[in-house]
């Protein structure tokens, strides 16, 4: 019941999902759009359960006392505020999409904005490493930077009549070596994922759910 | 003039986070706290709508349809991780979500990234695409092919296996420069917005 129960309860919806798309019954494919339903409820109910959680974390933080439980305030008082707005105002107008709008919003581009930096720290240490791949990588990043910029049109060479830009040979590599690469990947991780799919649908892997199981 | 009082609340909190770049300090830890707090608030309040009260809440109780009422019970079940005694329970909805997702997941997936990328790398026959068109589909093969063999494990990379695997790479790492390249421009775009905000828009808002 504690261990079996879950991964057969697992095989039959697994088998119905995948039955679905080779069978034409009706009655299959409504019972397909329940579980697809009911997958939303389940996420739903389980980001609830993820808020909670931090909840509880942030609470504990501030009923101890523990360093930095100021910020803990800070972000339930952040959560709690969004929520109340939402059931208060509504959805629509007021606070709840005003603080999207001029808080949240600004605050996660700035985050991504930040990364750009970062990026470019990490990318000064990984070029670091002096090998005909490393050299590689960096040519192929240099020419995508210049050739997305005005700059790139301008800087290239002649090969007869054609003018060959930076802006030209980024989209080459963006189209030939690049495609390659991620459809390569694309492939290899396809092949992965049914593999996983398989093995879970048939319970051969079953970590997902936790300890004991 | 809550628009207004909005552009300069933005301005403030992306100057508190681009404080950072100086270095760790209690305005960037306000900042990134309010982000966690305020962000998990929306997302939860566009979650349960989204999925709690349209595909629970109204089906259910305000429609009667008793079909979708397992989701709400698996869902339920789900919370009872928080109590140590019965959260064994919550396994069948976890079970239930992975298995249904993987259920889904595998024709999409040998449809869309396997079978389609293949057919999609053969290169076209010289009646239908021009030369270059098919030197540049085999080129493609080629780069595709030799990456598959890069991550074929089953054999030691050694003789011919270890030369095309070593092609592989070389594709590998013009496509991850490529990538990279692409990733720090999206970044360097989101950064000229960000001033953009500073140097436009907060400007205007002041001077209503």
């Amino acid at each position: 019941m504690k261990r079996t129960g879950p991964v057969v309860f697992g095989f039959l919806i697994g088998m119905l999902m995948l039955i679905q798309y080779f069978t034409q019954v009706p009655w299959i494919d409504d019972r397909y759009n329940n579980v697809l339903d009911w997958k939303q409820v389940v996420f739903g109910i389980t980001l609830i359960l993820g808020v909670v959680s931090l909840f509880l974390h942030h609470w504990k933080k501030i009923e101890r006392k523990t360093g930095g439980w100021g910020y803990s305030v800070v972000t339930i008082a952040g959560l709690l505020f969004m929520i109340a707005a939402a059931l208060i105002f509504g959805r629509e107008e007021g606070p709840y999409p005003w603080m999207f709008d001029h808080v949240q919003a600004p605050m996660q581009s700035t985050m991504f904005a930040l990364l750009a930096f970062y990026v470019a720290s990490a990318s000064y240490r990984a070029f670091r490493v002096r090998s005909f791949h490393a050299a590689l990588l960096l040519t192929a990043g240099v020419i995508v930077m210049l050739g997305r910029v005005p700059l790139g049109e301008m800087m290239g060479f002649h090969i007869g009549e054609h003018y060959f830009s930076l802006g030209t040979i980024s989209t080459l590599i963006l189209d030939y070596p690049n495609l390659a690469a991620k459809r390569g990947v694309m492939i290899g991780v396809g092949l992965g994922m049914t593999a996983t799919a398989i093995k879970i649908i048939l319970g051969i892997e079953r970590t997902y759910l936790g300890k004991g199981a | 003039m809550w628009e207004q009082a909005g552009i300069v609340v933005g301005a403030l909190v992306t100057l508190a986070i681009f404080s950072l770049l100086y270095k760790d300090n209690p305005l960037y830890r306000f900042a990134e706290s309010l982000l966690v707090g305020v962000s998990a608030g929306y997302y939860l309040v566009q979650y349960c709508f989204s999925a709690i009260y349209r595909k629970f809440y109204i089906p259910v109780i305000g429609e009667g349809d008793l079909w979708l009422l397992p989701g709400g019970i698996l869902g339920l079940l789900i919370l009872l991780r928080l109590s140590r005694r019965v959260q064994w329970m919550s396994r069948y909805a976890i079970a239930f979500y992975v298995a249904a997702w993987s259920g889904y997941l595998i024709p999409s997936v040998l449809q869309e990234r396997i079978l389609i990328q293949i057919r999609s790398t053969f290169p076209p026959s010289l009646a239908e695409a021009s030369i270059w068109a098919v030197l540049g589909s085999l080129f493609l093969l080629v780069g595709v092919v030799s990456i598959l063999v890069y991550f074929f494990f089953s054999a030691e990379h050694r003789g011919a296996l270890g030369r095309i695997s070593q092609v592989g790479i070389t594709f590998l790492m013009v496509g991850f420069g490529a990538s990279f390249g692409y990733t720090v421009m999206g970044r360097v775009s989101l950064l000229i917005g960000r001033f953009q905000y500073l140097f436009q828009d907060l400007p205007q808002a002041l001077s209503f």
